[in-house]
Parts: structure tokens; C-alpha cells; sequence
């Protein structure tokens, strides 16, 4: 299926999980799909990276479920920290691996799962939500348990799929996408390339097969869909392209620059942009070194 | 298993008799730094250093190479590493794999020894990164609490503070993101059971909570440092012992391994300006 017709199974509301970490392989194909669509009123779940700041920059979260927003290269995520240093933004704040044993409790039909973390901290006082359960042994720890962060839809983006929803990861880490389908009542995968099984089990061990078709309810195909983020080894990170992004979104004027030249068209136009983008750097480049020659 | 004998680095270059070794520039207050830092992790023993920040990553690539040869290190990605490269340099070798999702478990495990950084920090060792101001509309959104709280009750948790200022060393902290010594208290058994900060390291000097409250103490000065100049850029009530000792000396050969091995570029003087 298509990136929209993915996004045209969402709607208003919802709570959506959105794959990778930080600054890495996130499903930005998706993701700018979603921003293409009128879906708003969002419930964002994720280790929150670009695609969290895109999102809020256009108003679609209501509530971000997150342990922090990061570019990784560039620490604070521009357009989070101006959401929420403007209030427009309901945040449920969780430790890393408080956020981890939700996801693995929501795909494990589990209404919580029990974690030392948290304990003593403010994610408790700015949670007020959040309860401790008792051990029933001897030991009779209180712990804190993490509820269950169960999605009305996942969006992920691997390496490769086949068309029945196998996914494959090649890079150094899953992240948690895995996690992220399971946890979720419907998951959309897009990828780099869509091959056929021999194809798939001779790209990489059967260990790099992460994500299993009955968790998987649409398979799209988008090269290039984790631009900005990393998708090692296919490709690293843009960082021009995220320096770039990171200084737009400091200023409000820029950022509408930004959003006309890069994010007003369909997926086609946004690649075709982020090339010119590219071929202007490289000229730019080429007179600044003639420059010093002369 | 610790192969302690095979360890990476192991510091066993004969000298040469013939020429007479070049006088060596005395220690910078970074390279003290670099040596506090290193110091939290002897005797971790067999578990991950997990520094952040450069100079705790030059410490612990220091430790391995010289008293704790048997601490694992990634390449700050899913990797563990064999070898241990200059910081900033590519590894060769690799000996694990530690994705995000095993390096979270392992925190639960305790194996692990992490040194974090600190936008603010207080007197019972509560630690902030997610923001400040009030919370709910925060007047600086920084990183989010990130890692923290699972840190601070599971695993040896210590802190480095490149500039040592009443900004950062403050009377409360705007949010509890690494759990200090009196909030685990109050939180119970269950909080307290692994919590334990061994040390917090400045540009001024090294720290801990060696006190009977569990407040923070003043161990040693990096040469060059005065307990007055340590009081005036901390925000809280310090307890300073009668007799505070310097920071150690480090050795010709420690020296020489951050110099030339581990931070021939001197990222280290970017973080602590001497």
C-alpha cells in the first residue's frame, strides 16, 4: 500500500506509536504522510526524535508519551522544547525502560508490568497516574508498575519486507519496532525495499527477521523513508539536512520557509527537494573552496 | 569471565634506556579531571562503563587501559568494543552487541557503573536533565529524564559537572530525574536496595555523600583549587572535612596515555578550560 493509504486507515484521536530512537530510523515517510493528512488530536508514544518534532510543530499531538525528544548530533529537539516551553503540549514524562516494559506488557496482554524505576524520582509526582503494586513473596518489594502502553496503530520503518509483512533490519540495533507492533492494534511497515522471502533470509541470519507478518496490517515501500534519520548501513544520517532542519525551526518565518520548500508537495517532491538541497550545498561548497584557492 | 591477562592496551612497552625521556608538562586541571573520573571505576569490577561527556569517556577508556582492564565499553552504539581506541576514533574490534533494548535490561542487572552528566544537581545527590522551571510549562526544556531514574536505583550512579557553578550545584532541583540519597529513603526499601552514588566529579574537584546525612561532601581539590573557591560556586551548604586533600598526581605513564593514546586531538580542553 501506499504511505497515504496507510495514513488514510488513522484517524483523529488515536494513540500512535512511531518506531526507531531519537534520531534514528524513524519512519519519516510515514510521518510525513501523516503531516500530508487532516488527522490531528494525536496520542504520540515514542522515543521521541524528528518525527515527534515535526508533528508538534504542525499541531497534531495532543499528548506525547516520551522519556525525552532528541536529534542525537544536535542534543534538544528545536520544536518540542519550543511546544513545551509554550504549553502546547500535554506530556506523560517515562523513564527509558519504564517506557520499554510498557510496550512489552501491552504486547504481552498484560495490564502492567512491575520495574524498579521510577522509585524516588518525579516521574511519579508528574505522573500522578502511575501506582506501585506490592510483591505477593516474601520479599514484599514495592515497585512501580508501568501500565500497559497499549496503540490504536504503530508506524515503523525497516530495511527490507516482503509483502506479507516480514520485516528485516540491518543495522546495528531493532530499537524496539518489534515492541512497537505488537503493542498495537494495527502496524504499518515501511521499508526500503519490498523483496520476496529467499531474498530476505539471504540478505542477513534469520535473528535479523524482527518483525512477523501477523503483526503487520500494511507493508509500504519508500526508499529514502527514514530521511533525516539514520538507516544504517543503507544510509547514516542527513546531518546537513538536520542542521539545516534544527536552525529553520529556531525561527518562525524560517521554519515556513522550510515547510514551503520541503514539506508543501507529496513524498516525490519532498526527495526531489532534499537532492536540490544537495546539489546547492555541493555548489556552495565547490565556490567556497575556489574561493580559498584564489 | 574477566581475561585480565589478554586485556587490551596492557601497558607493558619497555622503555628505552638510550634516550633520556623528555621532561614531561606538568598535569592540566582537565587531565586531573580525566584521572577523578577514571578513578569511579577501580575496582568496578567485570561491568559496563557507561561515561557521558568527554572527559568521563577518556577516564574510562584510562581505567581500562591501566587498574581496571576487565570494564566493558561500547562504541556508543549497539556495540561492546575489544579494543580501546582514542575517543572520537573508530574501534576495530568488537566483543558484544548491546542494542538499546539489552543495554535498558542491563541496567536492572547491576553490571554496569554509568557516570551522567547534571543540569543541576543538590545537596543529597537528586540529579536533573528534563527541564527547568515548573515542570508542567517549563521556562528551559532540556533533554527529558531520559535514563535516569532507572540509573539511580539500580545501578552505581556517579556525576560529572565540567563547570562547577551555583546554576548547577542548587539548593533543590527543578525536577528529580536521578534519585538522591534522601528521596530514596523516603521511597522505601525497594528504592534504596541498589542505589548508590559513589562520586561526583567537577572541574573544581571530586565529591561524595561519605557523611552521616548522606549530604555531600568535599573529598579532594584539583591542585590549583582553593575550599573558597569551591563554597562560592556551590549553591548549597558543602561539608568540608578540616583537612581536604588534592586530587592525586597523576603518573608519568597516565600522562602519556591520555596525551598520546586515548586524546592526542585534546577534546579534553574543550570541556575544562584550564
Amino acid at each position: 500500500m501506499s504511505a497515504d493509504e496507510a495514513v488514510g486507515r488513522l484517524a483523529s484521536g488515536m494513540t500512535i506509536g512511531i518506531g526507531g530512537w531519537g534520531s534514528r530510523r524513524k519512519p519519516m515517510a510515514l510521518v510525513r504522510a501523516l503531516l500530508r493528512s487532516e488527522l490531528t488530536d494525536l496520542t504520540v508514544v515514542a522515543y521521541g526524535g524528528p518525527d515527534v518534532g515535526l508533528l508538534a510543530a504542525a499541531g497534531r499531538i495532543r499528548r506525547l508519551i516520551a522519556p525525552f525528544a532528541t536529534l542525537d548530533s544536535i542534543p534538544l529537539e528545536p520544536h518540542f522544547r519550543a511546544a513545551r516551553q509554550r504549553g502546547t503540549l500535554e506530556l506523560t514524562e517515562l523513564d527509558e525502560a519504564m517506557f520499554m516494559w510498557g510496550l512489552t506488557a501491552a504486547g504481552q496482554r498484560l495490564p502492567f508490568m512491575p520495574v524498579r524505576a521510577g522509585l524516588g524520582s518525579d516521574v511519579l509526582r508528574v505522573n500522578p497516574q502511575l501506582r506501585t503494586v506490592t510483591s505477593p513473596y516474601e520479599d514484599g518489594e514495592e515497585l512501580v508498575a508501568v501500565p500497559a502502553l497499549r496503540l490504536d496503530a504503530a508506524l515503523v520503518h525497516l530495511h527490507r519486507a516482503d509483502a506479507q509483512g516480514n520485516g528485516q533490519y540491518l543495522g546495528p540495533d531493532p530499537y524496539f519496532d518489534d515492541l512497537f507492533c505488537e503493542a498495537a492494534d494495527a502496524a504499518y511497515l515501511s521499508c526500503e525495499q519490498i523483496v520476496d522471502g529467499a531474498e530476505l533470509t539471504s540478505a542477513g541470519g534469520p535473528q535479523s527477521l524482527l518483525v512477523k507478518r501477523p503483526f503487520v496490517t500494511g507493508v509500504v515501500a519508500a526508499p529514502n523513508g527514514a530521511h533525516f534519520t539514520s538507516c544504517d548501513p543503507d544510509y547514516g544520517r542527513d546531518e546537513a539536512f538536520q542542521r539545516a532542519y534544527a536552525s529553520a525551526a529556531a525561527d518562525p518565518e524560517e521554519w515556513a520557509a522550510f515547510v514551503k520548500r520541503f514539506l508543501s508537495g507529496d513524498e516525490r517532491d519532498y526527495q526531489a527537494a532534499v537532492a536540490a538541497f544537495h546539489e546547492r550545498e555541493k555548489s556552495t561548497e565547490e565556490k567556497g573552496a575556489k574561493g580559498v584557492g584564489a | 569471565m574477566s581475561a585480565a591477562s589478554a586485556a587490551p592496551g596492557s601497558p607493558s612497552t619497555p622503555t628505552s634506556s638510550v634516550t633520556p625521556p623528555a621532561p614531561i608538562a606538568p598535569a592540566t586541571r582537565a587531565e586531573y579531571a580525566v584521572l577523578a573520573c577514571a578513578e569511579v571505576w577501580r575496582g568496578a569490577g567485570e561491568v559496563l562503563a557507561s561515561p557521558m561527556g568527554t572527559v568521563p569517556s577518556i577516564g574510562a577508556r584510562l581505567a581500562r587501559l591501566t587498574f581496571s582492564p576487565e570494564l566493558l565499553l561500547t562504541n556508543g552504539e549497539a556495540l561492546l568494543i575489544g579494543d580501546t581506541p582514542a575517543v572520537g576514533a573508530r574501534s576495530e574490534a568488537t566483543e558484544g552487541w548491546l542494542p538499546y533494548r539489552q543495554h535498558l535490561a542491563l541496567v536492572a542487572t547491576g553490571r554496569r557503573h554509568v557516570m551522567m552528566g547534571a543540569s543541576q544537581i543538590d545537596r543529597f545527590g537528586n540529579q536533573n536533565i528534563s527541564c527547568i522551571g515548573d515542570w508542567s510549562r517549563p521556562a528551559r526544556q532540556l533533554l527529558g529524564v531520559r535514563g535516569a531514574p532507572a540509573n539511580t536505583v539500580n545501578n552505581p550512579t556517579s556525576y560529572w559537572i565540567p563547570r562547577h557553578s551555583p546554576r548547577t550545584f542548587v539548593e533543590r532541583v527543578d525536577m528529580v530525574c536521578g534519585v538522591g540519597y534522601d528521596r530514596a529513603a523516603a521511597a522505601g526499601p525497594s528504592a534504596t536496595r541498589f542505589h548508590r552514588l559513589p562520586d561526583v566529579v567537577s572541574d573544581l574537584g571530586v565529591f561524595d555523600f561519605a557523611t552521616p546525612d548522606r549530604t555531600m561532601r568535599l573529598r579532594s581539590l584539583h591542585p590549583g583549587v582553593t575550599v573558597e573557591q569551591v563554597r562560592q560556586a556551590t549553591g548549597f551548604e558543602l561539608v568540608v572535612p578540616a583537612r581536604v586533600p588534592f586530587t592525586r598526581e597523576p603518573t608519568a605513564a597516565e600522562l602519556r596515555l591520555i596525551r598520546e593514546v586515548i586524546d592526542p586531538r585534546g577534546l579534553r580542553d574543550r570541556e575544562v578550560r584550564t
